[in-house]
């Protein structure tokens, strides 16, 4: 891997997860991450985020492939089954790679 | 009809013909939590003008009614309902635990009428939030070991109702009466536009369950509109029967009557996560708190009286 290459990891989720989420993913060796809160519509039905029971968040982590790899296995087997969850991942280049 | 009330009818027809109406998110929150320190406010400078120890007994006995309340919707939900455990212990979470919302339009109908209550209602309302949650979710899954108590406990000890009620309640009695003047303009004086203006967006939230009301039929009307009769009596059974005068045990009944749609959602989103968070939420908001505002308090106010005078 190129000394500057990271991965992106995009999480959409419900917003009511995103203190436990945001705590986890520092705890599995994420150096930061950044949080947005979102709408949309997909197959758990228009998220309108109106208020904070029908909100969604989208969370970024740029991170190193084996982190990446760590995060994606403890979502899936965490929240996949019973909340609105959307994961996906690209290959990014950062500037500043001992940042991540 | 309290004018309020219709504020609530404008923001559910603007809902239900899709009107591009919407107050930010942020208002919204701005709002709630005007609404939750005015209550908690109000209850404290009362508070303060009289001795604290016949309170606690109250609380107590309140506090126990909170564990009580959802020991009798679970098997409604269960058994007539024939919702899965997951889903009726969900319900039994959110309609044994109070909505501020329905508490806030029943003070303004007392208000309204000139009908006092007594100032320890505020705190009954922070007994009532948790209990039920708590037996909601002992009903969902007993004591399991992967429950996450800590984030749990977190989310529903310092959930924003909680900290601003009783933070309200702690400042309007620390300050008492002649601290809290300067305050009075925003927080008493503008109340009601307050609520006025939270009403509209709880119409509007209302309207949009609509799709899922048709989805989840008749039963969930019916359970929506006839569970808080019986859960109101058992309040104002026991408002009565502590002593507190007509507004008072309106007040009680009316918290027992209402269904959380705020704390319950997000502690039985984490707790319960294979409960139909829709479910519980258009029975709470899109049938109870319409049925509450419009039927229930005045329904509540009568069999006040009726206590009172059958008991006098």
């Amino acid at each position: 891997m190129q000394p500057n290459n990271r991965k992106l990891l995009t999480v959409v989720t419900e917003s009511v997860l995103e203190q436990m989420l945001c705590d986890e993913l520092i705890e599995l060796g994420a150096s930061g991450y950044t949080v947005v809160n979102a709408r949309g519509h997909g197959n758990r039905m228009t998220r309108e985020a109106g208020w904070s029971s029908d909100s969604n968040i989208r969370i970024e982590v740029i991170c190193e492939a084996n982190t990446a790899d760590r995060i994606i296995k403890h979502l899936k087997e965490r929240y996949y089954e019973n909340y609105a969850m959307i994961l996906y991942i690209a290959d990014v280049a950062v500037l500043r790679p001992e940042k991540f | 009809m309290d004018p309020v009330i219709w504020f609530f009818l404008l923001g559910v027809i603007a809902g239900l013909f899709r009107s591009e109406l919407r107050l930010p998110p942020a208002v919204y929150d701005l709002l709630s939590v005007l609404l939750l320190l005015t209550i908690g406010l109000k209850g404290g400078v009362e508070l303060a003008r009289q001795p604290l120890g016949g309170v606690l007994p109250q609380a107590a006995a309140v506090l126990a009614m909170g564990f009580v309340l959802p020991l009798f919707i679970f098997p409604v939900a269960r058994y007539l309902g024939r919702f899965k455990r997951a889903d009726a212990a969900s319900l039994a979470a959110h309609y044994g635990s109070v909505s501020v919302a329905t508490y806030a339009v029943a003070t303004a109908y007392l208000g309204t009428r000139a009908i006092g209550f007594d100032p320890q209602l505020p705190v009954f309302l922070v007994m009532l939030e948790i209990p039920a949650l708590i037996v909601g979710i002992l009903f969902a899954r007993g004591i399991e070991k992967g429950t996450r108590w800590g984030t749990l406990a977190h989310e529903l000890f310092l959930g924003k109702s909680i900290v601003l009620l009783v933070g309200g309640l702690a400042i309007g009695w620390l300050a008492g009466p002649e601290g809290i003047v300067s305050l009075e303009p925003l927080f008493f004086d503008l109340f009601k536009g307050v609520l006025a203006l939270f009403l509209l967006e709880m119409g509007l939230i209302a309207a949009s369950q609509a799709r899922s009301l048709r989805e989840h039929g008749l039963f969930l009307v019916a359970f929506g509109m006839l569970m808080p009769v019986p859960l109101a009596c058992v309040g104002a059974l026991l408002g009565w029967s502590l002593g507190l005068s007509v507004g008072g045990t309106t007040l009680l009944a009316t918290l027992a009557g209402s269904a959380s749609y705020i704390a319950a959602p997000a502690a039985m989103r984490i707790a319960v996560p294979d409960a139909n968070p829709t479910l519980s939420l258009t029975g709470s908001l899109g049938v109870t708190f319409p049925f509450n505002i419009f039927i229930g308090i005045p329904l509540y106010l009568s069999i006040a009286h009726w206590l009172h005078r059958a008991g006098s």
